[in-house]
């Protein structure tokens, strides 16, 4: 293979695994969109909460270790800090969403954008504001494997993320095609009162679609954590989400998933290749412009559910 | 109350054990829409109770009232009471009621658009508990009802006929075994040869099932063919109520709902007159 056509695959591939990691953080603004028409601006943030939990628990010199005098093993913590995302989206019913059944979605966004703004002080104050290297015992480095079979050089942590993102997909489509809280879900998503007229009490259903994101947003908080250590600008990955659901569709999770591998592709492509034309540094505003083009285009989004129309 | 009411001759109380029972009900809608202004009524045990009235008169909010899907719309019943089987529903959210039977279908049929017939018909089955066996029979009992749903079982619903949305709507809340249907304008925007076929689906459904029916409706014809005992709501009020055989040779009901009359045609003038002067509720 020639130097030029590998130099590209290596673009595509980590273009890819890039997308992966975009498409984790995408797919917890699909879940509870898809099941309350919310667009959760805290997700972004609710990855940094799971990923600092998880810290505290498994890291010497984090929360248990200081109180106790030992750390949980990995899994113990993960399931610990699924449980504290469980708790969260408890209270986030219980203090929030209770209280604003009906109302516009603005209106919902926005106390969304507050509870972005809370849980960011609260893990400020819960678990301190500095870098904490994540080491949960994912693979480091490069894969050896790759470079030398392809000559690629390919992460390792990028190839578990997107096993564990395939994962997560597959076990969300079951889930919600297949399970009766996963019917019930997409029931309250098309119309709540008729939700509620069958009986469907949507309290429960907030508490599991909000669960159901704090975990996938702990997956996708685990990733970026390992990746580049638990810091606060980790909430901006939020704003990364956006452009990747407004290409895949807001009310799909394949859609999320496609969605953020074309940004992904697409942002590191465009750096490389179109970057030159306008000076570099495209890498960072190209997702949006994509998005825009694609608004204008087909606004639903690739996947997004078509808005029946009877006549 | 009674006052306003005006009992048609020949009327009895509807016969069997009482079901439901609304007494003297005012509901507020936002804390300052005053819509029901006491409104009383009572379903027995395996009856079809019709209840009639013009766009606004209530109907509707009588029944979300009674299903308690009232506070998602930010109404409340403020005074009087309704009791199910003796218990009061005030304090009940809708689940309880849909697990103790009763449950509503709402106006203007609200199917979930995005998922299949078959799984909307599942849905109705969410608050049972009994296991997927006794779901799968429900389920087979909805398509002997329904025939046209079981062709239609893998579609989305939103791509359905309004007739078949309806009966999508009607069988997702007999996959509740309910012991009492809300039916709320089941004829609306549908073909006169459909609302037939629906009455007929619920005329069979409470005679084999033993389903009890409270429907509200404008088209005040079929309703009355088919319940046994109709109230007639105006401005948030009963103004009248009998048994339906009563209530459709009334000469008022006739004339008012049922666009009937016994004179002859009036000159527009004579109507006029006539309407205002025998108005119930000036």
């Amino acid at each position: 293979m020639s130097p030029d056509f590998l130099f590209f695959l290596e673009i595509i591939v980590s273009g890819l695994m890039a997308g992966v990691m975009y498409s984790l953080v995408a797919l917890g603004f699909v879940l509870i969109f898809k099941a309350s028409g919310i667009f959760n601006f805290a997700q972004g943030v609710l990855c940094l909460f799971a990923a600092l939990a998880l810290y505290d628990f498994i890291a010497p010199g984090g929360w248990v270790d200081r109180w106790f005098g030992f750390t949980l093993p990995v899994w113990l913590g993960i399931i610990m800090t699924a449980g504290v995302m469980v708790i969260v989206a408890w209270l986030i019913e219980r203090l929030v969403l209770r209280y604003l059944v009906n109302q516009a979605p603005i209106i919902l966004f926005m106390a969304t954008i507050g509870l972005a703004y809370v849980l960011e002080g609260m893990g400020d104050i819960l678990f301190g504001s500095d870098v904490k290297p994540l080491d949960i015992g994912l693979p480091q480095g490069a894969s050896d494997y790759m470079l030398d079979t392809f000559g690629l050089y390919v992460e390792k942590l990028e190839i578990v993320a997107a096993f564990v993102a395939a994962a997560l997909v597959a076990v969300l489509a079951v889930f919600f095609q297949k399970t009766r809280i996963g019917r019930a879900l997409r029931a309250v998503a098309d119309d709540h009162q008729a939700a509620l007229s069958v009986g469907i009490s949507l309290r429960t259903i907030w508490v599991i679609v909000w669960s159901v994101a704090g975990i996938v947003a702990m997956v996708a908080g685990i990733m970026w954590g390992s990746k580049s250590g638990v810091q606060f600008s980790l909430s901006l990955i939020a704003l990364k989400a956006l452009p990747v659901l407004i290409l895949g569709g807001f009310t799909s999770v394949p859609g999320a998933i496609i969605g953020g591998l074309i940004i992904g592709v697409g942002e590191k492509l465009a750096e490389i290749y179109v970057g030159p034309l306008f000076g570099g540094a495209i890498e960072n505003w190209f997702a949006y412009m994509l998005a825009l083009a694609f608004l204008l285009v087909r606004p639903q989004g690739l996947f997004g559910e078509k808005i029946i129309e009877r006549v | 109350m009674s006052t306003a009411t005006e009992k048609t001759a020949g009327t009895e109380a509807p016969q069997g054990e009482t079901l439901l029972s609304v007494n003297n009900i005012e509901v507020i809608y936002d804390h300052v829409i005053l819509v029901l202004k006491g409104v009383s009524l009572e379903v027995p045990e395996g009856g079809v109770v019709a209840l009639l009235g013009a766009n606004g008169a209530g109907k509707s909010t009588t029944l979300k009232a009674i299903s308690n899907l009232l506070r998602a719309e930010r109404g409340d019943v403020t005074k009087g009471s309704i009791t199910y089987r003796g218990e009061n529903v005030h304090a009940m959210t809708p689940n309880d009621l849909v697990r103790r039977g009763v449950i509503q279908v709402m106006e203007g049929r609200h199917c979930f658009e995005h998922l299949t017939v078959e799984e909307n018909l599942l849905t109705g089955a969410y608050t049972r508990g009994d296991g997927s066996g006794a779901i799968r029979d429900s389920l087979e009992k909805v398509y002997h009802y329904f025939p046209r749903l079981k062709e239609r079982r893998s579609s989305q619903a939103g791509y359905t006929s309004g007739g078949e949305q309806q009966m999508t709507a009607l069988g997702r809340a007999l996959m509740a075994n309910p012991s009492m249907i809300l039916l709320d304008e089941p004829s609306m925007g549908l073909a006169p040869q459909l609302v037939e076929e629906i009455f007929e689906i619920v005329n069979a459904l409470n005679k084999q099932e033993r389903v009890s029916f409270l429907l509200a409706e404008q088209n005040t014809m079929v309703a009355l063919k088919y319940a046994s005992y109709g109230y007639i709501l105006e401005n948030g009020r009963v103004v009248m109520d009998g048994e339906a055989r009563a209530l459709s040779d009334n000469e008022d009901v006739k004339e008012f709902y049922l666009g009937l009359d016994s004179g002859g045609r009036k000159s527009f003038r004579d109507v006029k007159h006539y309407r205002r002067r025998k108005r119930w509720l000036a």
